[in-house]
């Protein structure tokens, strides 16, 4: 029998955030992947600016490149996605631990499922991630001098 | 009471038409019919199949949300054709697509096969030492309804594939085994007449089994049957974490009541009524031809 081709129907990233219908976990799923990568970035970037010193380039002293005020806000901008991701991470390990996600139930319709379980620890975590967002925007932004 | 019998109103089907001998990729096109009050989307494809378009393909058997053949992306979501009323979720348009995440066959069929292959990698069947007594058992199993209770409601899978067409995770790694394949092995790890997590822990605790999943929860919200995928994934990440670190309780799975009558009833439950029917329970049947 002859081969019968198929079409390859994969969302790839498309399924990550074309997320125009989805729910909550799903954004913070998406955030915490690309707060995640953004850290990672900056810890590259981190590397690369502090080994410059062996080249005798200091560019974090004061008057130096790094002090100009779009660098104060991509801290901070790193200091919201460190935030975010710690919080939620609690989160995610204590639902990975199946221990935010309830105990198996008989279905019965309107379904409930452990995503209603464990949504008022998203409500808290998210909360305390403001908390800390805004906090920290006081002293990284300089609203509070 | 809603009058099924009138139509209320047209809806437009934009519906993924791929034949693999013609095409080269899958296009939309658009049939208008009439909708009545009750009437499910598969209701609405059979609709265009007899009357409009006959060259229409898509899977279904049960039509009552049981086999699990239908599963379609409508209007996005992934879900059962036959479980869904076209007036619940369309105003005018309705969009019908195959579930993503798997390859197309034709139109709206898609090929399942790689999502029943992980499923078999997970050994989803009672695993016990004592083999003969599984395959030839001279007695039944003793399973409290607590026990019962921690596996029950995985055990509501039909199959369907929408969770793994709903889940992020699918989407960029084919090779992840998946919500159906790892919610399967949750059902047996917790069975208490089952002794194989140890032997599924290879597959569910490797590198592509359950600790790719980061709880997006899309397969619990798209499961028709309320399964909760996401739920059995967690759990069973837990075990593989205590599995690992050895602090698992190690439990003997149960043993089993030995032949028919040798069961000790509890205390409390009341003797059963004598029969009411004199004679033998049904004398008047024809001897059955083996
Ligand atoms: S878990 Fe739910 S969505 Fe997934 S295959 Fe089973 S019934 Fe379908
Ligand atoms: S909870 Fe896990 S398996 Fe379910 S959709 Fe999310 S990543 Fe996929
Ligand atoms: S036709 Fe069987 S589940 Fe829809």
């Amino acid at each position: 029998m002859a081969e019968i081709r198929r079409h390859d129907n994969r969302l790839g990233l498309w399924g990550w955030l074309g997320g125009g219908r989805w729910g909550v976990e799903r954004y913070a799923y998406i955030l915490h992947r690309l707060t995640g990568l953004g850290i990672l970035l900056y810890f590259l970037i981190h590397i690369v600016v502090t080994s410059l010193r062996a080249a005798g380039i200091y560019l974090w002293v004061e008057g130096e490149f790094l002090h100009q005020p779009i660098f104060r806000f991509g801290e901070f901008l790193v200091f919201a996605a460190f935030a975010y991701h710690a919080f939620n991470g609690v989160r995610l390990v204590l639902v990975e631990l199946g221990i935010a996600v309830g105990r198996p139930i008989e279905p019965v319709y309107p379904y409930r499922t452990s995503l209603n379980v464990q949504r008022p620890l998203l409500i808290i975590m998210m909360i305390l991630a403001a908390a800390f967002l805004v906090a920290g925007g006081y002293d990284f932004l300089g609203l509070g001098k | 009471m809603p009058d099924s019998s009138t139509v209320v109103r047209q809806i437009r089907f934009h519906i993924t038409r791929y034949n693999p001998e013609l095409d080269r990729v899958p296009y939309v096109k658009t049939y208008a019919i009439p909708v009545r009050e009750g009437m499910t989307v598969l209701e609405g494809l059979h609709y265009i199949k007899d009357n409009m378009d006959s060259s229409l393909a898509w899977r279904y058997s049960c039509r009552m949300g049981v086999c699990g053949s239908c599963g379609m992306l409508l209007n996005g979501h992934p879900t059962l054709a036959c479980n869904t009323q076209i007036l619940h979720i369309a105003d005018r348009e309705l969009t019908v697509g195959p579930l993503p995440n798997f390859n197309i066959i034709r139109d709206l069929v898609p090929d399942l096969t790689p999502m029943f292959d992980k499923h078999r990698s997970v050994k989803p069947f009672v695993i016990r030492a004592d083999e003969t007594e599984v395959n030839e058992p001279a007695g039944e199993f003793y399973q409290s309804p607590e026990e019962l209770e921690a596996y029950l409601q995985f055990t509501y899978c039909i199959k369907c594939g929408c969770c793994m067409a709903a889940c992020p995770t699918l989407a960029t790694d084919v090779r992840y085994l998946g919500p159906m394949p790892l919610a399967a092995a949750q059902r047996y790890n917790v069975d208490s007449r089952d002794d194989g997590r140890r032997a599924r822990n290879q597959v569910t605790g490797a590198a592509q089994g359950a600790f790719r999943c980061h709880y997006a929860g899309e397969c619990s919200r798209a499961c028709p049957k309320g399964v909760d995928p996401a739920k059995a994934i967690q759990h069973l990440k837990r075990r593989l974490v205590l599995d690992y670190l050895r602090l698992a309780r190690r439990k003997k799975p149960c043993q089993k009541l030995h032949g028919p009558g040798e069961g000790k009833p509890l205390p409390n439950i009341p003797a059963a009524p004598g029969k009411t029917v004199p004679g033998d329970s049904f004398p008047n049947l024809p001897e059955r031809s083996p």
